[in-house]
């Protein structure tokens, strides 16, 4: 049978890409927002494989709100680049310096 | 090998090799497609572990609203995708350094400390003495989590407000009515009526002569 390390290491690996694709795609925005929720979902596994581990139906109540506050981080993130594309016609992550000091 | 660990496997290998294609592929809606099978193969993996409302869910509200979210504002933002990947070569060094920092910590974490099978020996399947996730999470959520509930609707309430507040805007040049103005209409304001002295006379047909001009 499948034990609770395995999920745990599915996550682990979901979460290492996810981070590796915030290093690698400097020039997107939209595929940023794409790892973090991959970030979120690797969350969601080892939640998940706890609440199933432990017997304990909070851990998939967490996993809920998550999904919840995931879904309102996508949709401000999404209006934000949309502002962002209307006024400087550009998402690429480098061009956006004008708060530099 | 047993039929879940065939699964497993192959439902685990469909996610990595997805999640790795989200972040290496070079147009963005080919990212938002394979992100769409990430979700879609988690889910499977979420019914492994007997969570089959979350998985539901997922499908749902990731696949079905998030998803679509991206793709919309992927197609409706006009990225020029050749030039999008020019720093590519230059962080792949580093990032894979850190990637493969932070996997080897968590995956020595897991498997030689702390989470051993013993620690969480396997738990019995609760399909079959009819035991139903969706209603126990139901009972649970609304018997303990009740408050969190009503804050994750608000956090939800402030998200429309926020997404809608943001990306609002007004064209001067466009027309638009106003529907304060339109519900305030009142008779007073829209109906004027003119005295006019009757003394029009019709001397022929078809023309009049004005009277007291």
């Amino acid at each position: 049978m499948i034990s609770l390390s395995h999920y745990l290491t599915l996550g682990a690996i979901l979460f290492s890409l996810a981070v590796v694709g915030i290093f690698l795609n400097r020039k997107n925005v939209i595929i940023l927002l794409m790892s973090i929720e991959l970030m979120l979902l690797s969350v969601n596994f080892n939640f998940i494989a706890f609440s199933h581990f432990r017997d304990d139906p909070a851990g998939q109540i967490f996993v809920f709100f998550i999904l919840t506050v995931a879904a309102a981080e996508a949709a401000i993130g999404l209006a934000i680049l949309v502002v962002l594309f209307r006024n400087r016609s550009t998402i690429n992550v480098a061009d956006l310096n004008e708060l530099k000091g | 090998m047993t039929f879940e660990h065939l699964i497993f496997y192959l439902f685990s290998a469909i996610v990595v090799f997805s999640a790795f294609r989200v972040i290496t592929v070079n147009n963005p809606v080919f990212a938002a497609m394979f992100l769409v099978l990430t979700f879609f193969t988690s889910a499977a993996i979420w019914l492994l572990l007997e969570a089959e409302f979350l998985a539901i869910t997922l499908v749902l509200v990731y696949v079905g609203a998030v998803m679509v979210l991206f793709l919309f504002v992927v197609m409706m933002l006009d990225v020029n995708t050749v030039t999008e990947k020019e720093g590519f070569v230059k962080y792949l060094p580093v990032g894979l350094l850190v990637g493969a920092v932070v996997l080897i910590e968590m995956v020595f974490l897991i498997t030689q400390r702390y989470f051993r099978d013993d620690a969480f020996p396997i738990p019995e399947r609760q399909a079959e003495i009819g035991y139903s996730n969706t209603e126990t999470l139901g009972r649970v959520l609304y018997d303990q989590y009740l408050f969190q509930f009503e804050i994750a609707a608000v956090i939800l309430l402030v998200a429309i407000v926020a997404a809608i507040a943001l990306t609002m805007r007004r064209r001067p040049d466009t027309k638009y009515q106003t529907p304060a103005r339109q519900v305030a209409a009142s008779k007073a304001g829209r109906l004027r009526i003119n005295e006019v002295a009757a003394t029009a006379r019709v001397t022929r047909a078809g023309t009049r002569t004005e009277d007291g001009k």
